[in-house]
């Protein structure tokens, strides 16, 4: 137990005093997560809306494989991508391996389907009944459309929100594509693995703190938007 | 307690009891070792030969020289076997280990990419390599894990007269403070890759972005020999006394971690540094190169 209470108390110094290279590696960690969550949200949010809003043939299977790409390991997605950038690669010459760029790329790819799928789950639960009305209105189908987003807007952002939780937790890209260089791709995640490695747990058990502070906050935020949703 | 309980409590007891002599009677003893022992093959070699002279068996846990130190300071193993003389030695001052036996060394190397931008081409000083690679900023990995090879590219840095940026972390422990420094030169994250990885992640990082690298010898012959897609890095910097790389092997003092299993460790340490071990070690050949050279007869 001296461990886990040693580490611990030692790690509480180094949240509180603000630690430079802490703060550094959280920099890196927010700065990623932020910049794949906005990318794949302008993918993923027209996306989920089209599937929703659209009729087409084969609409349900896309769903269901849609849901299947929900459960997509991270390492997967890693080597998938390493094939495609390392120097050997198609995009070798781009020299993109091991970069934030190569990190961003991979947890964009991995949450795509997350938004894309709560997005499709947020339309489907708004009531038919808006969008004939709205029709009857004499609203266009553009018009009709964006009754339907508004209506839908806090559980996209709640897709938003998850699958920003997705990111800054996930170690199998961040460790596979960005190679956990110190101050340039390490993160809150590979920097808790490296520490682990070296037998010295006070960093690791720090920035587990704020990785864990940082779920509760994006959790309190997505139980708000939840609660939004049902409360209409 | 009824007489089916008190039937049921003594077979318990005789079963329980007997496990506990299954175990107590085999020979068998944990040991932390660094990652090049046993991803060089030489622990393969090894460890039969060991069980078939003194009948014990080993359990190795390969992790950095730092982590392998860390858990003999912990008692989590009963011996170690690691390749960084100074902090072994004051793992013993401290009061850890009982010994240490000098089992054998093999050698570092200074790596880099065919094309060597920074012309270390055919060097056999280190710190003038290293001096080139800083002048020019080309990229350098480091492994930068507090492992044994991290520990001697980061004495190397020091020699160069460069001016090193250091990072002391202070960890607690039993009311006992334990520094872990960080020394590297000038260019962290822009030419001065330090990735916190095992050593053969280093060198496939480093061939993937045509970088230079300091490797141990046993790892680089077996990702430049042994692989279907060879790394291209080639060698550029060897020989220089410096890089010599000598393994010891210390059995974990029972006075500070009564659980351990102290004379078995001893009995293990005694026999890596007998003529009949040295010889197994001198012997092994890696793809048909000679990785390790036993220390124990030179003294």
């Amino acid at each position: 137990m001296d461990l886990l209470i040693d580490s611990f108390i030692s790690a509480i110094g180094l949240v509180v005093s603000m630690d430079a290279e802490m703060v550094a590696i959280i920099g890196v960690s927010l700065k990623v997560s932020c910049v794949s969550t906005a990318l794949a949200s302008m993918i993923g949010v027209p996306l989920g809306f089209g599937i929703a809003f659209g009729r087409f043939a084969g609409k349900r299977m896309t769903i269901t494989v849609l849901n299947t790409m929900l459960a997509l390991p991270t390492v997967v997605i890693g080597l998938f991508v390493y094939a495609f950038i390392s120097r050997r690669g198609i995009f070798g010459p781009l020299d993109l391996l091991y970069t934030q760029d190569a990190i961003i790329i991979g947890q964009v790819i991995l949450i795509i389907p997350v938004i894309a799928a709560f997005t499709v789950a947020a339309i489907s639960r708004i009531d038919e009944r808006y969008r004939q009305t709205a029709r009857t209105l004499g609203a266009n189908r553009h018009q009709t459309a964006w009754v339907v987003f508004r209506e839908a807007r806090f559980g996209i952002v709640a897709a938003i929100v998850a699958a920003f939780g997705r990111v800054i937790s996930e170690i199998g890209i961040s460790m596979m594509l960005g190679g956990n260089i110190r101050g340039f791709t390490r993160t809150m995640t590979t920097a808790m693995a490296l520490e682990y490695d070296k037998g010295s747990f006070v960093l690791a058990v720090a920035l587990g703190i704020v990785l864990l502070g940082l779920s509760f906050g994006m959790n309190l935020l997505f139980h708000f938007f939840q609660g939004r949703v049902q409360s209409q | 307690m009824s007489r089916f309980g008190r039937g049921v409590l003594g077979v318990l007891l005789v079963l329980f009891l007997g496990t506990f002599n299954v175990w107590a009677a085999d020979k068998i003893l944990k040991m932390s070792t660094t990652t090049s022992t046993q991803a060089s093959g030489l622990l393969d070699v090894l460890l039969p030969e060991l069980e078939k002279d003194t009948g014990i068996k080993v359990k190795v846990i390969a992790k950095g020289t730092g982590a392998a130190l860390r858990d003999g300071m912990d008692g989590n193993v009963d011996v170690i076997l690691v390749h960084a003389k100074d902090r072994e030695m004051k793992f013993i001052e401290q009061g850890y280990g009982t010994k240490r036996y000098a089992v054998m060394h093999n050698d570092f190397i200074i790596i880099g990419p065919p094309a060597d931008p920074a012309g270390l081409k055919g060097s056999s000083q280190a710190v003038a390599a290293f001096n080139k690679l800083a002048a020019t900023k080309s990229r350098f990995v480091s492994r930068g894990d507090d492992s044994g090879t991290h520990t001697k590219e980061q004495s190397i840095w020091e020699k160069t007269g460069l001016t090193m940026e250091t990072k002391t972390t202070v960890i607690e422990k039993k009311g006992k403070k334990r520094k872990i420094t960080f020394t590297h030169p000038h260019g962290l994250g822009n030419w001065y890759w330090s990735i916190g990885q095992g050593m053969g992640k280093t060198l496939t990082l480093a061939d993937e972005k045509q970088a230079y690298t300091m490797t141990d010898r046993g790892t680089f012959i077996k990702y430049k020999f042994g692989r279907e897609v060879p790394i291209e890095l080639v060698v550029l910097c060897q020989g220089d006394p410096t890089l010599a790389n000598p393994y010891g092997v210390i059995p974990i003092d029972p006075q500070m971690h009564p659980h351990v299993k102290y004379e078995l460790a001893k009995e293990f340490a005694e026999w890596l540094v007998s003529a009949r071990a040295q010889t197994v070690i001198s012997n092994y050949r890696l793809l048909g190169k000679q990785l390790f050279y036993g220390d124990a007869t030179a003294q």
